[in-house]
C-alpha cells in the first residue's frame, strides 16, 4: 500500500511538472495559435539555469551559486523569458509552418549547447548534486516526496489560475481575436506582433518554470532529458486533453503521462532483457498513435474549447459563432 | 583543406536536395510542413536493406562489385524497388492519415499529425532493424585523388551522378509531360486548375510518389557513403527543411540550390565553429533567410 502511494506521489509530481508545461504551451497553441516545436529547448534553459543557481560550486563549471530554492524557480523564468524574448523577436512574424521549423531548430540548437557547452552546462555528463529542499525538512523519501508533491501542486495551482484569469480577461480575449483573424483584430487597434510576442514569451516562462522544478526534483540535469521526444510527449497532451482549455492541459498530462509510465512498467516486464534497447521504440509507438488518432477522430481533444459568446452578442445568431480551431 | 570542405559539401548537398525536393512540393502543394518527410529517407534506406536481403537468397549482391564501385548492378534494382516500396508508404499514410484531415481540419492540424506519423515511422524502424548501424557494404574503397589534394570515392562520384540525371529528369518531367504542367498549375493556384479540369486528387498522390523516390534515393545514397541507422533522417530534418526553405517552396531548382548551399555551409563552417556546432547551421539559415527574405531565394511572394 505505501508502495503503491509512494509510486502515485512520484508520477503526480512528475505529470504535474509537464503539466505546467503543456499549460505554457496551451497559452501559446491554444489561446494564440503560435505553434511552438520547441518546448523541450525552453524546458531546458529553465533546467539549467535551476541547476546553476541552486547547485553546489564546482572548480571546473560556471555557476553553482547555491542560492534558495524559490529564487532557482524564479531565475529559471527570468532565464527561459529572456531566451524567449531574443527568439520570438527573431521569429514571431513568420508563418505558422515557419514558426514550427524556427522553433524546432531552436530545440536542436538548445541541446547541442548544453551537450557541448562544457564550462557551463558540464557537457554530456551534466551536473549532479542540485539540492532537492524537502531534504532538509524531513526524513524519509516519502514524507520528502510528499512535501514536494505540495511545492509542486501549489506552483501548478497558481499557474492555472493566472492564467485562467488572464485568458478570460480582455487579453485573453485579444489572444484568441488575433489567432481567428489577425487582420481583424489590428483594423481594431490591437499590435498582434506585440501581443503574440507577450503570449510566446510567457509560455515560455512556464515551459523554464517546469523544467526547474523537473531539474530541482531529480537532482540533476542532463541534456539527454531535453531530447526532441519531450516535445512530442507535450504536444501530445495538449491535444488528447483538448487545446485552448486549461484544465484540458492539466488533464491531458495526467492521462499522456500515465499512459507513457505504464506502457514503460509493463514493458520492462514483458519484454526479454536483451530487447529492451526497444522498448522506448514501443513507447514511442504509443504516443505516435495517440497523437494520430485523437487528432483523426477527435481533433478537440477530450475536452476542448468552451465557446464563449460575449454578452454584447447573445442576439447573434448562433452560426456566427467563431469555430475553434 | 578549403577545396576539400566544398567537395564534401557538394557531395552531402546533392543527397540533401534530392531529399528536399519532395518536402518543398508537399510545402506549396499539400501546403503543409511534413515534418514526417525526412523519416521516408530511412525507410528507403532500410527498404534498401531488405531489397538485398532477399535478393541475397540468390548469391551475395556486392559479390561482383562493378570497379570501381563497392556495389553491382544490384544497387540500381534496389534503388528502384525502395524508390517503389517508400512511395507506397507515402501513399498508404497519405489515404489513412493526410488526406482525411486535409478535409477535415486546418493545414496545421496536419503538421502536428506529421510529428505524430514521423515518431511511429522511426521507431518502427528501430523496433523492426534494431539500433546498430548497418551496412551495405564493408568492402573497402580507394579514394581517387583529384587536383589540389581532393580526395572522392567512387561511391560519391556515382551519387553526385545520378542526382544530376534525377534532377534532369525531373525537370523534363515538369515542363514537357501533361502531369508535370498540371501540378506546377496545382501549385501556383489550386481552384484554378481545377476549374480548368486537373484532377487534383492524381497530382497529390503524384507529389507523394516523386517526394517519396526522391526520399528515398537520397536515403539509400546516404546509407552507401556513409552508414545505416533508424535516426539516419531524424539527424536530415533541419538541413531539409532548410533546403527547401531556402530555395523556395516548390520550386525544383530553388531545392536543388538549397541542398547544394546548405551542405556547403555545414562543411565550410567547421573551418570557422567546433564540428560539434555543425548540426546548428541549416538552423541558422533558416532563420537567416525568413528574416532577409521569407519567400526564399527562388519562391516568388505570396500574399
Amino acid at each position: 500500500m505505501i508502495g503503491v502511494l509512494s509510486y502515485l506521489i512520484f508520477f503526480l509530481i512528475l505529470a504535474l511538472t509537464l503539466g505546467v508545461a503543456v499549460l505554457g504551451l496551451n497559452l501559446q497553441w491554444g489561446f494564440t495559435g503560435l505553434f511552438n516545436a520547441g518546448v523541450a529547448g525552453f524546458l531546458a534553459v529553465g533546467g539549467y539555469a535551476m541547476a546553476m543557481l541552486t547547485g553546489p560550486s564546482r572548480a571546473a563549471v560556471f555557476g553553482g551559486f547555491e542560492l534558495p530554492f524559490v529564487v532557482g524557480l524564479l531565475g529559471a523564468m527570468i532565464a527561459s523569458g529572456l531566451a524567449a524574448i531574443v527568439i520570438g523577436l527573431l521569429t514571431i512574424r513568420l508563418r505558422h509552418e515557419y514558426l514550427a521549423v524556427a522553433t524546432f531548430g531552436i530545440a536542436v540548437t538548445i541541446q547541442l549547447v548544453c551537450v557541448n557547452w562544457e564550462p557551463v552546462t558540464g557537457g554530456t555528463l551534466g551536473l549532479i548534486g542540485i539540492p532537492n529542499p524537502t531534504k532538509a525538512m524531513v526524513e524519509g523519501s516519502l514524507a520528502q516526496n510528499a512535501i514536494y508533491l505540495a511545492i509542486v501542486l501549489i506552483v501548478t495551482a497558481i499557474a492555472y489560475t493566472g492564467l485562467q484569469r488572464l485568458v478570460q480577461g480582455p487579453w485573453g480575449r485579444t489572444l484568441k481575436a488575433i489567432r481567428e483573424d489577425e487582420t481583424a483584430a489590428a483594423s481594431l487597434g490591437k499590435n498582434p506582433v506585440r501581443i503574440r510576442l507577450e503570449a510566446f514569451v510567457l509560455g515560455c516562462m512556464l515551459m523554464g518554470l517546469s523544467g526547474a522544478l523537473y531539474v530541482g526534483f531529480i537532482g540533476y540535469v542532463s541534456p539527454f532529458d531535453f531530447l526532441p521526444i519531450v516535445t512530442f510527449q507535450i504536444w501530445t497532451m495538449l491535444i488528447v486533453g483538448g487545446s485552448a482549455n486549461n484544465r484540458g492541459a492539466l488533464l491531458g498530462a495526467l492521462i499522456v503521462w500515465g499512459v507513457w509510465t505504464m506502457s514503460g512498467f509493463f514493458i520492462a516486464r514483458v519484454v526479454p532483457p536483451e530487447w529492451q534497447a526497444q522498448s522506448g521504440a514501443i513507447q514511442a509507438v504509443l504516443i505516435g498513435l495517440i497523437l494520430v488518432i485523437v487528432l483523426l477522430f477527435r481533433p478537440r481533444g477530450l475536452i476542448g474549447e468552451e465557446i464563449h459568446v460575449s454578452r454584447h452578442a447573445r442576439s447573434a445568431p448562433a452560426d456566427a459563432r467563431p469555430e475553434a480551431p | 583543406m578549403f577545396l576539400q570542405h566544398l567537395v564534401d559539401g557538394i557531395l552531402s548537398g546533392a543527397i540533401i536536395a534530392l531529399g528536399a525536393i519532395g518536402l518543398s512540393f508537399t510545402m506549396k502543394i499539400l501546403r503543409f510542413a511534413n515534418f514526417s518527410h525526412s523519416e521516408l529517407l530511412t525507410w528507403g534506406a532500410y527498404f534498401a536493406v531488405v531489397f538485398f536481403a532477399m535478393a541475397g537468397v540468390f548469391g551475395n549482391p556486392f559479390a561482383a562489385p562493378i570497379a570501381p564501385f563497392s556495389f553491382g548492378w544490384p544497387l540500381l534494382v534496389a534503388l528502384v524497388f525502395s524508390a517503389v516500396s517508400t512511395s507506397v508508404l507515402a501513399l498508404v499514410l497519405h489515404r489513412l492519415v493526410y488526406r482525411r484531415l486535409s478535409r477535415t481540419a486546418g493545414h496545421m492540424t496536419m503538421v502536428f499529425a506529421s510529428f505524430g506519423v514521423a515518431l511511429l515511422l522511426r521507431n518502427f524502424v528501430l523496433l523492426i532493424f534494431g539500433a546498430d548501424p548497418i551496412y551495405y557494404s564493408t568492402a573497402l574503397q580507394f579514394a581517387i585523388r583529384l587536383p589540389g589534394g581532393i580526395r572522392v570515392m567512387p561511391d560519391q562520384v556515382f551519387l553526385l551522378g545520378l542526382t544530376v540525371v534525377i534532377v534532369i529528369a525531373l525537370h523534363l518531367f515538369m515542363t514537357r509531360s501533361r502531369t508535370g504542367i498540371s501540378m506546377r498549375a496545382v501549385s501556383e493556384n489550386p481552384d484554378l486548375a481545377r476549374v480548368s479540369g486537373v484532377n487534383t486528387d492524381t497530382i497529390i498522390a503524384w507529389v507523394w510518389v516523386i517526394g517519396a523516390s526522391g526520399a528515398a534515393i537520397a536515403g539509400v545514397l546516404y546509407g552507401l557513403t556513409v552508414q545505416l541507422r533508424p535516426e539516419l533522417g531524424f539527424a536530415l530534418i533541419l538541413p531539409l527543411f532548410a533546403a527547401a526553405i531556402l530555395g523556395g517552396t516548390g520550386s525544383l531548382y530553388g531545392a536543388v540550390i538549397g541542398g547544394l548551399v546548405v551542405g556547403i555551409s555545414e562543411n565550410l563552417s567547421v573551418m570557422v565553429i567546433p564540428s560539434t556546432y555543425k548540426p546548428a547551421v541549416p538552423f541558422l539559415l533558416i532563420l537567416a533567410v525568413l528574416y532577409f527574405r521569407p519567400e526564399g531565394l527562388f519562391g516568388e511572394r505570396n500574399t
